[in-house]
């Protein structure tokens, strides 16, 4: 049989003119003619490829069948069954690398928009009042520590509480939610979205005390006399610095430091918030992750007119998802390839940035082409700098606990099953994986509470 | 749980706000040299403070602050019985206490009140003592008393000479180290001009000092490097690899022009808050 694959609805968004104007959400989401329209164009695989290509195994076609007949609280349940923040998913996973690039449809034209129709149907549930996140009956009488309060931290604590346990999450900022608060912006996700997953987590009976930092306020051995098991899912947040001259000159932020300011503190609010933030005319972001796109659109609706980024690949290579490659670029930033920063040009503030242009050689231990200088140099005059170049895991825990063993570049070792090198200690996210994904991050979680449901009930 | 209620605030002199909080998880964990981030509010900015006293049996924590900015007023204007919204710590690494012999105390302005717990630790670890204070004037001299019962010398030096010397607490210690004083350990905190000037006097005589830096923070636990140094020409973070660093090695003309960084619109929001208070100052 042949069909000829209708193309996909694109997800509405706001126009790019309109939309750097505000710090809202680009993307509107599909109304429900539309999802029930993308929802037909799956031709319900009966080996369910897509479902291999999510890290959390939700069941696709059931749930795209469920939209196309319009019922969309069942709909709802089968996604919750396997992803417990789908509205959050939804947004940010990197689709086209997962459950979209194994998309049959994919191959032959356009692959279903998985993650739109996720999304679209966690924010009906939403609108709609459906809640299925219940207190268990029973409690098991065990209580388990979960450091940090990212994906990964909200994972284990919703499994775990679901299964009857006493969870107790400690953050150390004075909000819940890890990158997806402070560093990922509101208008790829509003925070009331994950301020609302997070209520659920309390719903179910999950304490999350704020300002707790492990391994100063209280130790992982403290954690332990309190506790029956510990997970950690602290985060790779330790930025990477370029170690060229000039670095430390004003305004060069560090994409953290830039997205804390700006998302966490609300900077772009000042002065009705207290911390202020530089805006700059010509800004520089040097990277090509989600960070760097986020630093580089966040610049844009700060005010700025002029904002590279500055990336040492090319397009293709560049490790952001490609819908937020696609936004910053309609949105007017500017792209500059195949170049590498080597100084930091200025008196007390930056004002210029040379580069030096590289072209692409052999491929590295990661696959893709090494840059190679090429001696050629560039100067481009900014008032901003950003370096988004990377995270090594936060080293706060392992520093403060030596039983739990650390790979070379920081992260914490785990088996198949997040055990640490420690008896009753898991880890999982990014601090084990360095830099992941948020859904990776939520399938370690999901391991995780399987290993300590496992490890604390066979004894 | 944590609720940091202010159970006690007194002003120790005009712009100085001494206030205790109920946080008993940091007062359990605190020791020595390390400090707290603070938020008065929720639009409030997170703000370090050092952890000036504590008792994990009463749980609570001792702050002292001086009224400069935004936040600080802020944080000064709350009373007893209200709730600051967040403090987080205790952070940073504690002082390195150890008996040395004689250790030298260096504090100016407010953060006498700061060197006030580790000039005890030394003192407690069985050093003698030798505090040097001072401030713009005698009225802005704090905690004059605690540093007095806890060293075996006092030395007060006052900007307009309205008691003690004359001058800067760095050149009275200057003028001590000249006429043969021979500490084995400086200790020092203060502005960061004052520190360096501290660090360049000791440098001369070949005292080994440890300086507390202060520079503008955000998250207070290694993730955002707005508090970066450069120490030895290295990038360090002064939240988690600090805040204490040999002064000789700290790269001071950095730290000062990343101090200044927000002067503007700190000065711009100061202003706005002020006027929306009714609040004259003359500054
Ligand atoms: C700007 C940016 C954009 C991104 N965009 C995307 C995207 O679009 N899609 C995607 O899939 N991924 C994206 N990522 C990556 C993704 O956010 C991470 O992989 C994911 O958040 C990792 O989750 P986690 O739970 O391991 O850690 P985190 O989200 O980092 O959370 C760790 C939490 O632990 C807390 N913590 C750390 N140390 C301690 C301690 N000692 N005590 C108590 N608490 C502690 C931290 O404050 C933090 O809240 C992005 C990352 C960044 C920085
Ligand atoms: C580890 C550490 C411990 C500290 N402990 C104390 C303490 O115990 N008591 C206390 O009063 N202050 C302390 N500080 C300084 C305190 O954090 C700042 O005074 C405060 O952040 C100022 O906030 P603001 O909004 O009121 O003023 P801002 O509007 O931010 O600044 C107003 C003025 O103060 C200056 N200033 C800003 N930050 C600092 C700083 N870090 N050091 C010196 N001057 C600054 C500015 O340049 C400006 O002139 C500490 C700082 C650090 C890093
Ligand atoms: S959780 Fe992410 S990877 Fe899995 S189906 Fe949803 S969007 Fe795709
Ligand atoms: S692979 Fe694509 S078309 Fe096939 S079931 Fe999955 S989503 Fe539908
Ligand atoms: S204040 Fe954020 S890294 Fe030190």
């Amino acid at each position: 049989m042949m069909v000829k694959p209708k193309t996909r609805i694109p997800i509405p968004k706001r126009p790019a003119e309109e939309r750097i104007k505000d710090f809202n959400e680009v993307a509107v989401g599909y109304t429900e003619k539309e999802a029930i329209e993308e929802a037909s164009r799956c031709i319900q695989c009966p080996d369910k490829p897509c479902v291999a290509g999510c890290p959390v195994g939700v069941d696709i076609p059931r749930f795209i069948k469920f939209i196309r007949e319009k019922r969309f609280e069942e709909a709802y349940k089968v996604i919750k069954e396997r992803c417990p923040i789908p509205a959050i998913t939804g947004r940010v996973c990197p689709q086209e690398k997962q459950c979209e690039k194994m998309c049959r449809l994919a191959k032959i034209g356009q692959s279903i928009a998985i993650g739109a129709l996720e999304r679209f149907v966690a924010d009906w549930a939403e609108e709609h009042g459906i809640y299925i996140d219940k207190k268990p009956d029973q409690q098991i009488g065990k209580s388990v520590a979960v450091v940090g309060s990212g994906p990964a931290g909200i994972v284990v604590a919703s499994d775990l509480a679901r299964l009857g346990y006493q969870v107790t999450v400690f953050e150390a900022l004075h909000v819940p939610g890890g990158v997806l608060v402070y560093g990922i912006p509101e208008f790829r996700l509003p925070k009331k979205i994950v301020n609302e997953e997070l209520k659920k987590l309390k719903d179910i009976g999950v304490d999350i005390e704020t300002g707790v930092i492990v391994g100063k306020t209280v130790t992982v051995y403290d954690l332990l006399k309190e506790f029956d098991a510990v997970f950690i899912g602290s985060g790779a947040g330790n930025p990477r610095f370029l170690n060229i001259p000039g670095e430390d000159l004003g305004r060069i932020y560090t994409a953290n430091e830039y997205l804390t300011r700006v998302n966490l503190m609300r900077a772009y609010m000042f002065p009705a918030y207290d911390t202020p933030i530089h805006k700059g005319k010509r800004v520089a972001v040097i990277g090509g992750g989600n960070t760097a796109m986020d630093a580089a659109r966040t610049a844009l609706r700060l005010g700025a007119e002029e904002v590279y980024i500055v990336y040492r690949r090319t397009r293709r290579e560049m490790p952001a998802r490609e819908e937020e490659i696609a936004n910053a670029e309609e949105e007017g930033v500017k792209f500059l390839f195949l170049v590498q920063p080597v100084e930091f040009l200025g008196k007390s503030k930056v004002e210029a940035l040379k580069l030096e242009k590289m072209r692409l050689g052999e491929p590295d231990e990661t696959g893709r082409p090494r840059p190679i200088p090429t001696g050629e140099t560039i100067t481009i005059d900014i008032d901003i700098a950003i370096t988004a170049i990377g995270f090594n895991p936060n080293p706060l825990i392992p520093k403060t606990t030596p039983e739990i063993k650390t790979d070379e570049h920081g992260r914490i070792i785990v088996d198949k099953e997040a055990r640490t090198t420690m008896p009753r200690v898991y880890a999982g996210g990014d601090i084990v994986v360095g830099e992941g994904t948020v859904i990776e991050a939520m399938g370690w979680g999901r391991t995780a509470a399987r290993t300590i449901h496992k490890d604390l009930t066979s004894t | 749980m944590m609720n940091f209620e202010i159970i006690n605030r007194k002003n120790l002199t005009e712009g100085i706000v001494e206030m205790d909080v109920h946080a008993p998880r940091v007062a359990c964990a605190a020791r020595p040299g390390q400090f707290v981030i603070v938020m008065a509010c929720e639009e409030c900015e997170r703000i370090p403070l050092t952890l000036v006293d504590w008792s994990c049996r009463g749980g609570w924590i001792r702050l002292v602050f001086q009224e400069v900015g935004v936040s600080t007023y802020k944080l000064g204007m709350m009373d007893v019985g209200e709730r600051l919204y967040h403090v987080a710590g205790p952070l940073g690494n504690p002082t390195h206490i150890d008996k040395f012999g004689t250790v030298a105390i260096v504090a100016g302005g407010v953060a006498i009140a700061a060197a006030y717990p580790i000039a005890r630790a030394f003192k407690e670890a069985g050093n003698t003592v030798v505090s040097f204070i001072g401030a713009r004037n005698s009225r802005l001299l704090i905690y004059r008393d605690h540093i007095a019962k806890i060293s075996d010398e006092v030395h007060i030096s006052t900007d307009d000479g309205s008691e003690g010397f004359k001058g800067f607490v760095t050149q009275l210690l200057e003028k001590r180290l000249a006429d043969g004083f021979k500490p084995d350990l400086v200790w020092v905190v203060g502005p960061a001009p004052m520190m360096r000037s501290c660090s360049v006097v000791t440098k001369r005589f070949g005292v080994k000092t440890i300086a507390s830096l202060n520079p503008i923070m955000v998250c207070g636990m290694g993730m955002c490097g707005a508090c970066r140094v450069r120490i030895k020409n290295e990038i360090r973070f002064t939240c988690v690899d600090g805040p204490e660093f040999d002064a000789w090695d700290v790269d001071w003309d950095e730290l000062l022009h990343r101090l200044s960084a927000y002067r503007e619109e700190e000065s711009y929001a100061l202003k706005l808050f002020l006027e929306s208070r009714g609040i004259k100052v003359s500054r």
